[in-house]
Parts: structure tokens; sequence; C-alpha cells
């Protein structure tokens, strides 16, 4: 008995599992168009809802249009946004059906209910298709009207929507000057979507003369400004920041106006502030440190910003280093740009904490972020003459922590300072030596052998320490290789009686089994002048370098740092580049282009320059001995990495 | 401006995606998925992928991404990213993917509404809940007579308040509380101090109050000298130590305040003046960083007694009054990665050593004001083929301390006007807690 029950049970299971294969075979379209076509309301109602969920993760369900919008006419405020939403979405993709929904909109817009009428307004100047247009210009006219403000602030962007997809028809209707007369609103919400809806229709204007400004307009934005909302509030900021006060005193006048904004809980107001206040005043201070204590991306964006005012005027954060010390937790990219700063801010008075600070960060984790406070430790010593000797003994403290990558940073900015102050840190040598088994990266190696070939008559076993180079010698990277040769030959002019047999041996293989067209022709040049005139060698190779020094002029030129100061807080300032240069107007390149944003940071850095232009052939020759020139100098740091996090963005 | 809005879950399945510019196409949230979500070495929040800026903020285990064309306001997005998690905390109570996914009809009306051709609107959620609800609305009649005053209030200039509010009680409570920030180097210096306060006021008020907040602000009372010692300190009916000495005064370095607060006249006579909403609202952010006193003072000693041995010796020692005391203190002291065991001796509390967080974790319920604990320990260390380098993290603090202030900073009066004249009581609470609290160690 019970066993026959079981099967029933079993043979019920099949049907419905066989109607739902079904289903699954018909598709789900086909299902919710059933559903939207139900007498119950309820399911009409879970079906629309179905539909938006399929249209979010991206299945396509045009093929319901119809089917949804015969929902369209319906009581339910929820339903009826669900249905707008999917018509902004498929109204291009159907635009001979949209005609069907105009109905309904343009009743919605007579709607009693204010939310209703906005929302039909919003939902039109959205969709963007040719019949609409026509059918949405009255409704618009008396929306711009309308007597409750909600609907008018609506209607002032529907005009710049409008616009975007037909200015002709928006000019012939008026539209432009309606949304100036909102200008006068009463409603400080209103006025703020007026300017905004103008400077979008101005900027793309062919004249750009939509939008002036004039004093008495100013004056009206800047009284609404107490009690717009902060969106409302940073649009007439960013309005008013692009207008040229007539004087100094009501430039003041402006300004004073704009201060108290700096007290805004919210951090994109304050810096459309601080950007407003251009003669950058002291006031700002305060304000800028406080946003190092909201969210880590305002942060991120707040940090880039002051790096740019920092470039402009640097004494202003002089006494504010500690403030930008990291703490563990912080993210990598804000930990990165407080490193920046800080090496910005470092003066021979405040050093001292700075080099402290980067001492405990060499000892962190992050591989990046540890050469980054290593290098930072290089650029103080260059910078700062009185701290070179305290530099150099935290980096012979961090040497002998043998950790590898800490190791071939190290070496790398030791070279340098040795570069800055020539025989004066030769006592060191003995302990670079100890880490020679560690070095394995070619920089590292490159920045090794030049030490000893710059210092090869003081090292008494130079030949001996070059030798172990020899094996690998082949294989290794061309700056290696190049750099190997150079230090032979310095040897050699320094020890001619010792090191003949390793220089043949090395000029031999260098020109014989080498692939790298450079070390060839290097070790052909070498090999020439040793065998016709030694002493024209000892001349060339052994020539004096130019040393390598910072200047605070490090960062941008002074033309884009002007114009990158106006746009404080956009993506330009985050970027630290010209908008021209990443809003791409066609299709060039799917990921910004690494290479020209190195290069361009390169030549704008403007600290490699002891290693170009230097005319005659001798120095020539004598700066291309130098290990590999266009690392030399780690100034260049600060900007070059920073590009190397954008690239990595 | 926005061109997009996009919400995915960790996994990079999108949840909500709403497009407010022709500029871009859905696909743009297939790009950000491939070169952000599943990419491990993506470090910036802001990435930009051809024409198309993406960014990103995280939620609980949500990515909130936005989606810009152009050359824009950076700041700004990034705002109204924070503002939309904030929203969603506020309609959802936990804003996370089971909560995105259960009211994804109400997101997209939310996002419908603030943002408008990618400019955001009215984002302030007292304001929006007056007409987006998670209950359904009809537009019947009732709504329809109501509506009108709500887009009237929505826009207003005092969008934050209904104008017909009535309490039997009118009362009104303060909460001041502090985070105190400290950054101490591993010799005991004091790298940086600081204090971010924070002034949470519930206000039951009935009608349109006008009040008048103040703090023993340095600028403030210095201007006016008489007003400390006025009879006008009618605030804190529940606390003892509101009363401050007036020649008590602190200096703060910035403040920011609510929308409701006049900075105007806040600028011009450093008044705090305002119409506050109904409910709870944040009144004020401040930061000080001159005279912190630091609530504890951590002395560590880290020794490598060997290649498998670590020696900790921790004193904690309560710097405020005794006759307070602080609660829930947690002190995270970081072990090794290879740590096997730790043998661990407090004077006060419990201790144990954590693997999975890799500290040993002291936690004290009540700390004495004025009385020093300490803490010995011995963690032993399992042996490494290779030899991993060990960052040292800095120990962290945390902590309550009721009715005390890092900063110093008092309320000196809340003042309430309003038409009809009514007494109000008032009600002021302090309390100082761990910002980021860390000690290095060497």
């Amino acid at each position: 008995m019970s066993s026959s029950v079981a099967s029933q049970i079993s043979s019920i299971g099949q049907v419905v599992r066989s109607h739902i294969v079904n289903v699954l075979r018909k598709g789900e379209n086909f299902e919710l168009r059933s559903e939207l076509n139900s007498e119950y309301r309820d399911r009409r109602k879970e079906a629309v809802k179905r539909v938006i969920a399929n249209m979010t993760v991206g299945k396509d369900v045009s093929g319901l249009f119809t089917d949804v919008l015969k929902n369209m006419h319906t009581d339910d405020l929820e339903i009826k946004k669900l249905i707008y939403l999917y018509l902004i979405n498929y109204a291009k993709t159907k635009p001979e059906l949209v005609i069907l929904a105009i109905n309904t909109f343009v009743k919605d817009t007579d709607d009693n209910n204010p939310l209703i009428r906005a929302l039909a307004i919003r939902t039109m100047g959205c969709l963007r298709v040719s019949e609409i247009i026509d059918y949405l210009c009255d409704p618009l006219r008396k929306c711009l009207k309308d007597e409750s403000p909600y609907v008018r602030k609506t209607a002032a962007i529907c005009v710049a929507k409008l616009y975007d997809v037909a200015p002709a028809v928006t000019i012939e209707n008026g539209f432009v000057e309606a949304v100036q007369d909102l200008l006068s609103d009463a409603n400080p919400m209103v006025i703020s979507n007026a300017v905004t809806a103008l400077v979008e229709i101005n900027d793309n204007s062919p004249n750009q003369d939509v939008f002036t400004m004039t004093p008495p307009l100013v004056n009206k934005l800047l009284a609404a400004l107490n009690e717009c909302t902060e969106w409302g509030q940073i649009t007439i900021l960013e309005t008013v920041a692009n207008y040229i006060p007539g004087s100094t005193r009501e430039a003041e006048g402006v300004c004073e106006r704009v201060v108290p904004r700096l007290q805004h809980v919210n951090g994109s107001v304050v810096l459309s502030a601080i950007k407003m206040e251009a003669q950058l005043s002291r006031k700002m201070t305060p304000p800028m440190v406080t946003l190092l204590s909201s969210a880590p991306e305002v942060q991120y964006v707040a940090l880039r910003n002051i790096n740019l005012i920092l470039q402009k005027r640097p004494d202003i954060l002089n006494r504010e280093m500690r403030v930008f010390f990291c703490k563990y937790n912080d993210p990598l990219y804000v930990k990165y740009e407080k490193l920046d700063i800080m090496v910005r801010l470092c003066n021979d008075r405040n050093y001292d904490h700075l080099l402290a600070e980067l001492k405990e960060y060499a000892n962190e984790v992050d591989v990046d972020f540890v050469r980054k406070a290593i290098k930072a430790i290089g650029y103080c010593a260059i910078k700062i003459p009185v701290a070179a000797e305290k530099c150099i003994n935290i980096l012979l403290d961090l040497l002998a922590t043998r950790v590898n990558y800490v190791v071939q940073e190290t070496i790398v900015v030791i070279k340098d300072i040795f570069r800055k102050y020539p025989n004066k840190y030769e006592g060191t040598i003995p302990t670079l030596c100890k880490s020679l088994e560690v070095i394995d990266e070619p920089d590292t190696k490159a920045s090794f052998i030049w030490i000893i070939g710059e210092y090869a008559p003081r090292i008494e076993n130079a030949d001996e320490i070059l030798e172990t180079f020899m094996d690998n010698f082949k294989y290794d990277d061309p700056a290696v290789q190049l750099q190997l040769i150079t230090a032979v030959v310095k040897l050699f002019l320094h020890r001619p009686a010792d090191c003949q047999d390793l220089v043949l041996r090395i000029l031999k293989v260098a020109t014989e089994e080498c692939d790298c067209p450079d070390t060839r022709d290097r070790a052909y040049i070498y090999w020439r002048i040793l065998s016709t005139d030694p002493q024209a060698a000892n001349t060339i190779v052994l020539a004096d370098k130019p040393t390598i020094s910072v200047d605070d002029s490090t960062g941008l030129p002074d033309d884009l740092l002007n114009e990158l100061l106006s746009e404080l807080s956009t993506l330009a300032a985050v970027y630290h580049k010209p908008a021209r240069m990443f809003v791409a107007t066609g299709t060039k390149s799917a990921v910004l282009s690494a290479s020209a944003l190195a290069s361009r940071s390169q030549s704008g850095a403007g600290s490699t320059s002891p290693n170009t232009g230097t005319a005659d052939t001798g120095a020539g020759l004598a700066t291309m001995s130098s290990p590999s020139p266009s690392s030399a100098p780690p100034p260049s740091s600060g900007q070059v990495d920073n590009e190397d996090l954008l690239i990595a963005l | 401006m926005l061109s997009g809005f996009f919400i995915f879950n960790q996994k990079g399945e999108i949840l909500i995606s709403r497009l407010y510019r022709h500029d871009i196409k859905r696909s743009a949230a297939d790009i950000f998925r491939i070169h952000v979500i599943t990419s491990p070495d993506i470090r910036s929040p802001i990435v930009t992928l051809g024409p198309t800026t993406f960014y990103h903020t995280r939620h609980e285990n949500l990515y909130l991404v936005a989606a810009t064309r152009g050359n824009a306001n950076a700041a700004l997005v990034f705002e109204a990213l924070y503002r939309v998690s904030e929203l969603g905390t506020s309609y959802f109570g936990r804003f996370d993917e089971e909560s995105v996914k259960n009211n994804f009809t109400l997101i997209y009306e939310l996002m419908d509404e603030i943002l408008d051709f990618g400019y955001p609107q009215n984002m302030d959620p007292d304001a929006l809940k007056l007409y987006i609800t998670t209950e359904e609305v009809k537009s019947d009649r009732a709504i329809k007579d109501s509506s009108s005053r709500i887009t009237m209030q929505a826009t207003g200039a005092i969008s934050w308040r209904r104008p017909d509010i009535k309490y039997r009680k009118n009362e009104a409570f303060i909460d001041v509380i502090e985070s105190v920030n400290l950054l101490m180097s591993t010799k005991g210096t004091v790298l940086r101090a600081d204090v971010s306060g924070q002034i949470i006021m519930r206000a039951y008020l009935s009608g349109t109050p006008e009040c008048k907040f103040g703090l023993n602000d340095r600028l403030l009372v210095e201007k006016e000298p008489g007003a400390g010692s006025g009879g006008v300190r009618q605030s804190s009916s529940g606390s003892n130590s509101a009363n401050p000495p007036s020649g008590d005064t602190v200096e703060i370095a910035d403040c920011k305040f609510h929308q409701c607060v006049r900075l105007g006249k806040f600028d011009s006579e450093r008044t705090i003046s305002f119409i506050p909403p109904d409910g709870e609202f944040d009144l004020m952010h401040y930061r000080t960083t001159e005279n912190v006193n630091l609530p504890f003072r951590v002395q560590p000693v880290v020794t490598e007694a060997s290649r498998s041995r670590i020696e900790y010796q921790i004193q904690v020692k309560a710097n405020f009054s005794n006759k307070l005391y602080a609660s829930n203190v947690t002190i995270r002291i970081p072990t090794p990665l290879n740590t096997a065991s730790a043998t661990i001796r407090v004077s006060v509390g419990r201790a144990k050593y954590v693997p999975a967080e890799n500290c040993i974790v002291w936690k004290v319920q009540r700390f004495q004001g004025m009385s020093e604990n300490n803490l010995v320990a011995e963690a032993d260390l399992t042996s490494m083929t290779v030899q991993r380098r060990w960052s040292r993290p800095p120990i962290s603090l945390d902590f309550h301390v009721l009715m005390f202030t890092s900063s110093g900073l008092l309320v000196r009066f809340l003042k309430v006007f309003e038409k009809s004249n009514y007494q109000s009581v008032k009600w002021v609470r302090y309390m100082t807690k761990a910002g980021s609290y860390q000690i290095r160690v060497s």
C-alpha cells in the first residue's frame, strides 16, 4: 500500500520535473512573457522585477518590450519606476515602440503628485529617441514653471539632457533662457541644478556663451551657497572658481564668503573651497590636514592634491610633516602618497624625524613600499648634505639585515650617494662587499660594479671581485655587461700589470660571444683606444663625472602645475596629468599607455639633466660609463614611481 | 559627472547597474570586473581603462563602483559613493550582498532619486526616507496631499526637518565621543597624537527650535570673556563633570559641521547655531592636536631571546583620574607568523595567544584610572625552512573611557529657543575611545 503511494508521488515528481525542463527549453523570456500578461497583479509585479534583475546581470530582455509596456499604466509607483528604468535601457533599440509609452508619460506630467510629475519628466529626458523629443517640449515648458521646486529642479537638468540629444530644438524652444531664469529662483536646489545644467550646456555649445558670470550673478550664487545641499555647494564653488574677479577687493570679498566652506563635513566641498582660495591662504592648512582623517579613498585624492599645492607653495605644510607619517594599516596607495609628500617636506630641520620614520618603513614587509622608503633615504642624502652621514649609517644598518630586496635597493641608493659625494664614504666599501653573494638584480649588480670600478685603486682585491662577475658575464643583462667592461678597463688603467689578462679576456668574450650590439660596440671602442693610445683612454675613461643634484624644482613644469591647480580635486589633479592625456577622444589605447606616461614623467622630472647634453665625446663616454644614467639620481623616483602606480591603476 | 553606477559582490557578479549617461555601455561593468576585481595587483581606488575611469570603494562584501568619462571631480565621486553606503546602512541596517539582493528594486529607486543625469541630488537619508520607503507606496489621495509638502521640504532650505514635530517632553542628548589617535615610536616618543572628536546630538524637540551650542573653545572663550560665568549654564543636568573651570580651554585645530549649522555665523562669530534635524545626527566633527591627554602609556620590551623564543614585557599605565575606569580594554601584541605557542602571565584581565590574528590578545574588562598593569609572555617559535622576515607590527590598543575627553573639551551650554518658549532638558555624556592607538616595538 505505502509503496504504491510512494511510486505515485515519484511519478508526480517526474511530471513537475518535465514541466520545468519544458520551461527551461522554451527559455526564461517565454515564461516571463506569460507572467507579464498574467491577470494577477502580484504575478505581473514579480515578473517586472525579474525582468529588471535579468537586465542587471546583462541578459537581453529587450524582446519583452511590448509586454512590459502594457504594465506601465499603473498606480503602483514601484512598478512604474521599474518600468521606466527598463524603458531608459531599451528605448534606443525599439524607438518605434516607445511611442506607445508617450501617452502615459504626458499624462503623468499632469499628475497631482509632484513626485510623479518629476519622475515622468526625468525619465523622458533619458530616453534619447527622436520620437520622444517632439512630445517632450510641451510638458518640459510646463515643468520649468511648475509650482513645486522639486519638479523645477528636475526640469532644469532635463534641459541639459535635451540639449545633449537635440541642441537645435532646445534653443528654438527657448529652454536655455528658461533655465537662465531659474537662476533667480527662490529655492537653492533649483538654482544649483540650473547652474549645473547651464555649465553642461555651455561646455557643449559651439560658442560657449550660454553661461557667463557677472558680478551680480556671482553674488546671487554665493548667497545661495549657505542653503544648498552639499552637492549644490560643490557646483557653485566650482563655477565661481572659474570667475575672474574684476578687482582685488572683489576677489577678497568672494574668498571671504567661501572660507566657511572649509569647515564642511564633505571632503569634496572642502577641496572645492581650497581651490577657490586662489591666494592659498594659511587658513587652508588645518582643513587640509583634517582631510587626512577621512576615508582612505578621499584621503588619496586629497594627498595627490596636496602634493600639487606643495609644489606651488612648498612652505604651507612645513611644520606638519608628522601628520603624514604612515600608519601600519594605511592602504598602500595612501602610504605611497604620504611618503612622497614627506620627502617633499623634508628640510635640514626635520630630516632627523623623517629618517627615523623611513628606517621604520624599510623594515615593513611590502616589497615595493620598502624599496620606495629606501629610495627616499637616498633622496634625503642627496638633497640635504648634512643628512648624508646619517643616511649612510641607516643604509649600512639595512644592509646588515641581509634581506634580499632591501640589499638590492640599498646598494643602488648608496651608489647615488657615492656619485653625489665622491671620495667621502669609500670606507663603507668593505661592508658593501659582504653583501656580494646576495646581489642578483641587474640594477644592483651594475651599481656595485660601478662602485668597484670607480674606487679600484683603493680596493686591493678589486680584480678578484670583478673576476667573480666574469663567470656569468655572457648571460648578464646588457647594463651589467657594460658596467663590467668599463670597470675592468678602469681597473686596468690603474693597475696595468695585474689585469692585462682579465681585460683581454673580457674584451674577447664581449666582442665574440655577446649578443648585445651595445656591449660589443663598447668593447671594440675600448679595445681600439687601449691598443692605439692608452693616454687617451686615461682621459676618457677616468674623466670627472658631473655631480648629481636634486633641486626643489623636481616636479611638474610651471604651466602644467598652474593648469592642474585650477582643476583641483578632478581626475587631472589626481593623475597629475592634463585632462587631454587621458580623456581619449578615440579608442586609441585600451589601457593608459604605460610608456607614454613613463617617458613624460622622466622629461618632466628634469633631474636627469646631468647625464644629457654634455657635449664632447670624452665626457659623453664618461657619463656612459656611469651606471645607467636614467636610473642614477633617485629624485626622479618620487615622480616616476607615481607613474608606475598610475599605470598599475 | 557620473556616467554609471554599479554594485558588485566579491566574486565580481553584478548586483546593481545603473547608467546615467549614454557615453558608456553596460559592458563597462565587465571591463571593471576583469581589470580590477579579478586582478590582484590593482592598488589604487581610481583606475582609468581606455576612456572610462572607475572609482571604487569597498563596503562589507561589496564593491561600490562609479564610472565617469572625462575629467570628473574625483573627490565628489568618492563622497557620493560613501553616501550610498551610508544610505544603504540607514535603510537596511546592514548594507551587504544579501540586503542588496533582497532590496534591489528599492535600490534602483534610490539610485534614480539621488543622481540625475549623473549629478548628485539630495542624498540625505532623512529626506529620502520621507518619500522612498520600504513599504509599498500607492499614489492615493493621502500621499498626493502630503507629497507636495515632502517635495517642498526635500528641496528647501531646511530639508532636514519637518515643520510639525511635537514632543510631550522636550529633550536633547549630547554625546561627545572622542577617538584618540597615537603613533608612538620605538623609543617611546610620541610621533603624532591627535583627537578626532564627534558630537552626536539626539534632539527630541518640538516645533522649529533654534539651538545655540557652546564649547570651551579657546577662540570663543577669549572672545567673550563674560559668557562662561553667566547663568546660562543650564546644560548637563545629568552629569557633574560638565562644569569646566573657565580657565580651561581647548584649541580646536579644525572642525566640520552638519549641514544644519550656519557656517557663515561660525566663521564670523564662532558661535554654533542651528535648527536640528529630528532625532539623532552628527552635529560636529573636530580635531585637536595640542595638549592631548593620552589615556594609556605603554612600555613594551620585546627581546628575541633566541631564534625560537621571543620574550615580551609589556607595561600599561592608565593616565586618567582614579575615579574613572576604562572598559573593554583590548591590547593586541603581535607575534611572529611562526609562533607555535605562548606562555603568558598578566596582572589583571585575561590574555591568550590567538593564532588566527598572529597576536597575543590581552583583555581587561575594567581598567582602573592611575593603575598600572603588566604582561609577561614568552612566545615559542617553530623553525621554518625559509627564514621569512617579521615586520614587527605595532602594538595596538582598544578601549573606552567614559566621562573623559582626551582633548579636554567640554560642553559649556546648549540653548534652545522656540516660539512657544517651552522648557527643555539637556543631557551631556563624554566618552573617549581608541582610534588608531599604536605603539611601535623595536
